[in-house]
């Protein structure tokens, strides 16, 4: 087995060498890794995301700005709403959870909302662990956690996150609970922001069965070791298959297997990484541990929404299947990590720190090829720059992926005008026999409509 | 997208200016439009901050809410908008024109001929983009189910009289903008970009201000460049100075000139209400209309360039032709304003939340059989939509090079002739494929019966539209010489079957919806944005 740790320091010191030196790097918060299923293929995004670079900031030193901003009515509005929904602590939410979500148990009268302030994201994420820890293993009480904070590891480096709410039900599940301010309009809210909330949740529930295979390895000792692994640099989500496999080499044969789990955990390992995303998706159903061994928390796939109702600040809410964004997640998360091949290939002494001069900087960015699309405009700080430079390319894309799709292996405006225009290309090509029909064609309609 | 725009759309991008999408205007344009140009608070669902509205493009109607949060201030807002909009729409209600409608009679079950009143013209709303249809369509959903004060006493906050009417219009509107090819209510950069490919992507064109730089850049710019100012472009304050169309505004705008701008509104307010006498009173008075003119101006500098912008779309769809059967489809509006107008006289109750399945399934079907519509008549129309659809293989053009005449075999033999068309087009023809070509505004019928020359001749037997005699009409035949244009699809959309009455709603799908009960007011709260 290779060492990962060291591996995993050596990718560390090079991303940092990225940011520039004394930039701090920029957590990657849930939005943002959910923004990374839009555009997986572009690498330029993903070093610098890997890299905690401030896009923003860069942007704003390359010349082309970003255009994202957020209202402050927007924000107070929002804040307003989360407090009201959680007031009481946590009844009306305690409330929904349990009628959309587990309305066979019993209803949350006294729910234990636990204290879960601290110094530091870390000190933060070891607190939110020890109150999970604590909740689920006292089954038959809903525990509510505000704003708790999880941590994710995301090729290399961990990202810290924080969910609205996370609910410990009487079972021992947990549910993760999105407060959005958009409305649920007679029972229906815009597709676009359930999509991206989904998405969102997506992530949390990513963090949250990390920490839940961890904590189920926990108690079985040997296997601590296996479980606490997960920082294992490489692939964060090689470690959940991992927590799965160990628990089942652990469990059905107690003490005699536990001699046997730490060779076969490490091959499990090798042998789990490559599917990365698609086996924890089986692992729901099993989720309970048959038998004597201690379950693995069970995080729930079904998350809750909750919106103002109609045009009241009244909480509505909605259970949302996120399995989908879950699987896709998990798959971008999974190839994230290839950040390593592009940090390897970039020239030495490649640096994307703001205070660089904007041709310094410009010649960085272009040293990492990016897949420009118009969608980036909305996800993306760097997206006018590539937009420019896509355009200076006459990259077709620029004006759509659908377009790109119509023209083959056609890729610059010239290239395809060229095409039609009979002067280049081969005729035999069917894209170009087709450009050259259809110029002909607008060509005699709009002569038609001259005349 | 068909090759035919994508090429469109590379050749904007090489030339610096958009291109033309189609040679003629398919949407109507009335007389006399109402531009509605509203903006939205961020965060709230909707809740609105102003607007500009009228049918004068130098004389718009300034609407302004100085706070947002506050449902006096909001009704207020909605009954003046009322003032504007029902008016209008009132203006078209009582000029009609006989005209005759197939209804089943309810004793006989036999379809019969009803003379009834058709609306002459009907109005026509306006928004810059799609996210204006929305709003429109959420205002319209706020209002309906208000309770006045005169309908209901008891109503913790009365709605002003006319509100709950507003809503049920621009409900009407709403929906009717989901129907392809309506005009009752358009959204600017929809209808733009039906006529114009830029050089940017469809993304991109939802952006009203850049739309209009590629399609009618200003002197010595390219469109290219134009557009990215409209979209970028600041002012010294950090303001774009081509405002979003909105509803929503720009957060720059929010944090740097709306909030202290109502910051000073609610001060003032406070005083006001703190004032011990009237003197006092007086000067704070003073003090709060200047800090809501303040408001109102503000309003006015983010609306305005939007509303110019509007008016300029207008003046560039007036100059393209009106398509031929664009006055059709606009008569069909005229009977959707007609029936709306005649259930609001008939006191009918507002449109309900949801739709029960029937009318659902007629909601549905209508949509799909007027897309069919549009299809085939901007195709007909429009030469350059017909390119699209000869290239895709679903019509193809060419020159008559021969006529047979043939006829039917039976006790009276019909003129069966058979043409041969020469096309370089490649259509999808199979054994005996119908196809269709216009002749006279009416489609007459051929099917297809063989093919020479490697698909570059075609034989079509001619099936219909010759008159009763042995001898075809004179002029339905093509000569030789002749230049024709057939389609694959049929030009005329027939209605799907016909659907249960509602009593007759089977139990799948809900069962009868029983005794329409009146639907209750939404429950109001302190709290309430819209």
């Amino acid at each position: 087995m290779p060492p990962p740790r060291t591996r995993g320091t050596a990718l560390r010191h090079r991303l940092a060498e990225l940011r520039g030196p004394d930039v701090p790097a920029k957590a990657l918060d849930a939005r943002a890794l959910a923004a990374l299923a839009a555009n997986p293929g572009c690498a330029r995004r993903a070093i610098l995301d890997g890299a905690g670079v401030n896009k923003a900031a860069l942007a704003s030193a390359l010349g082309s700005p970003s255009a994202f901003g957020q209202s402050q009515f927007a924000l107070t509005r929002g804040n307003a709403f989360e407090a009201k929904v959680k007031a009481d602590g946590g009844a009306e939410l305690l409330r929904l959870v349990h009628e959309k979500l587990d309305r066979s148990a019993e209803p949350p009268v006294e729910a234990r909302v636990p204290d879960l302030t601290a110094t530091g994201p870390r000190g933060r994420t070891a607190r939110t662990e020890l109150e999970l820890r604590e909740a689920t293993a006292h089954p038959g009480a809903w525990t509510l956690l505000d704003h708790p904070m999880l941590a994710l590891d995301v090729a290399g480096s961990p990202a810290f996150l924080e969910p609205d709410a996370v609910v410990v039900h009487p079972d021992g599940s947990w549910t993760v609970v999105e407060i959005k301010s958009f409305p649920l309009l007679d029972g229906s809210a815009d597709p676009a922001k359930v999509g991206a909330a989904a998405r969102q949740a997506a992530v949390y529930v990513l963090a949250l069965e990390e920490l839940a295979a961890r904590l189920g390895a926990e108690p079985e000792g040997g296997t601590a070791r296996l479980g606490a692994e997960p920082e294992g640099d490489a692939a964060p989500l090689g470690a959940e298959p991992e927590g799965g496999t160990a628990r089942l080499g652990a469990e059905p044969e107690g003490g005699a297997a536990r001699l046997g789990v730490e060779p076969e955990g490490g091959a499990a390992r090798l042998g789990a990484e490559p599917e990365g995303g698609t086996a924890p998706l089986g692992e729901e159903g099993d989720a309970r541990a048959d038998g004597t061994g201690v379950p693995v928390p069970r995080v729930r796939h079904r998350v809750l929404l909750v919106c103002p109702r109609d045009f009241s600040n009244l909480p509505a809410a909605s259970a949302v299947d996120i399995r989908k964004q879950r699987a896709v997640t998990a798959r971008q998360l999974a190839r994230l990590t290839r950040i390593e091949d592009v940090a390897d290939a970039l020239p030495e002494g490649t640096c994307f720190s703001p205070e660089l001069p904007a041709e310094a900087l410009a010649a960085a960015v272009e040293s990492v090829p990016a897949t420009y699309a118009p969608e980036c405009l909305s996800a993306c700080e760097l997206a006018f720059h590539c937009r420019t430079r896509s355009r200076q390319e006459g990259a077709v894309t620029s004006l759509g992926r659908p377009v790109r799709a119509e023209l083959g292996g056609l890729t610059t405006v010239e290239d395809v005008l060229a095409a039609a225009r009979g002067e280049a290309g081969d005729p035999d090509d069917p894209a170009v026999a087709a450009l050259r029909r259809a110029a002909a064609l607008r060509a005699e309609a709009l002569e038609a409509a001259c005349r | 997208m068909s090759l035919i725009s994508t090429l469109a759309r590379l050749e904007a991008v090489s030339t610096g200016r958009a291109q033309p999408a189609a040679t003629v205007r398919h949407r109507h344009l009335g007389d006399r439009p109402l531009v509605f140009v509203p903006l939205t608070t961020a965060g709230e669902a909707g809740a609105p901050l102003g607007a500009l509205v009228g049918t004068d493009r130098d004389a718009p109607r300034l609407l302004a809410v100085p706070q947002p949060r506050d449902r006096d201030l909001r009704f207020a807002f909605l009954a003046e908008l009322a003032d504007v909009v029902l008016p209008y729409v009132d203006s078209y209600a009582d000029a009609v024109e006989a005209a005759e409608r197939t209804e089943t009679d309810p004793e006989t079950g036999k379809r019969v001929k009803v003379e009834v009143d058709l609306c002459a013209d009907a109005p026509q709303l306006i928004v810059p983009s799609r996210a204006g249809i929305d709003l429109v369509r959420l205002l319209g959903r706020s209002m309906r189910f208000r309770r006045t004060a005169e309908q209901d006493p008891e109503a913790p906050y009365p709605a002003p009289p006319r509100v709950p009417l507003l809503g049920r219009w621009l409900t009407h509107f709403g929906e009717r903008a989901r129907v392809p090819g309506s005009s009752l209510l358009l959204a600017m950069t929809d209808v733009l970009g039906r006529h114009w490919v830029t050089g940017q992507s469809t993304l991109e064109d939802q952006h009203l201000g850049a739309l209009l730089a590629w399609i009618d850049p200003p002197q010595g710019v390219t469109g290219a460049e134009a557009a990215l100012r409209a979209e970028l472009e600041r002012d010294a304050q950090g303001q774009l100075t081509c405002p979003p169309a909105g509803p929503a505004t720009d957060p720059a705008f929010d944090n740097k000139l709306l909030a202290p701008a109502i910051e000073r509104y609610d001060r003032a307010r406070t005083a006001l209400s703190a004032a011990e006498d009237g003197l006092e009173a007086d000067d704070r008075l003073g003090a709060l209309s200047a800090a809501e003119r303040e408001i109102r101006d503000l309003v006015l500098s983010r609306t305005r360039p939007t509303w110019d912008a509007v008016w300029r779309g207008l003046d560039l769809l007036r100059e393209l032709p009106e398509g031929a059967r664009v006055e059709e489809r606009w008569t069909r509006d005229r009977w959707s304003f007609t029936g709306h107008r005649d259930r609001v006289l008939a006191g009918e109750p507002p449109q309900p939340r949801r739709d029960d399945a029937v009318t659902a399934a007629n909601k549905l079907a209508t949509r799909e059989r007027e897309q069919a519509r549009l299809e085939a008549q901007e195709a007909l129309d429009d030469p350059l939509v017909m390119a699209g659809r000869r290239l895709s293989g679903e019509a193809f053009a060419g020159e008559v090079t021969d006529v047979v005449m043939a006829y039917s075999e039976g006790k009276r033999p019909s003129p069966r002739p058979l043409v041969t068309v020469r096309t370089d087009d490649r259509p999808y023809l199979g054994e005996r494929t119908k196809v269709y070509r216009s002749l006279g505004g009416k489609p007459q019928s051929a099917e297809f019966v063989a093919d020479e020359e490697d698909g570059a001749l075609v034989v079509l037997r001619i099936l219909d539209k010759m008159g009763r005699g042995k001898e075809p009409e004179p002029g339905s035949v093509p000569e030789k010489g002749d230049r024709i244009c057939f389609t694959l699809f049929e030009h005329e959309q027939r209605g799907g079957a016909k659907l249960p009455d509602p009593e007759e709603t089977p139990w799948t799908h809900g069962g009868p919806p029983g005794e329409a009960a009146l639907e209750a007011a939404d429950p109001v709260t302190e709290e309430d944005v819209l």
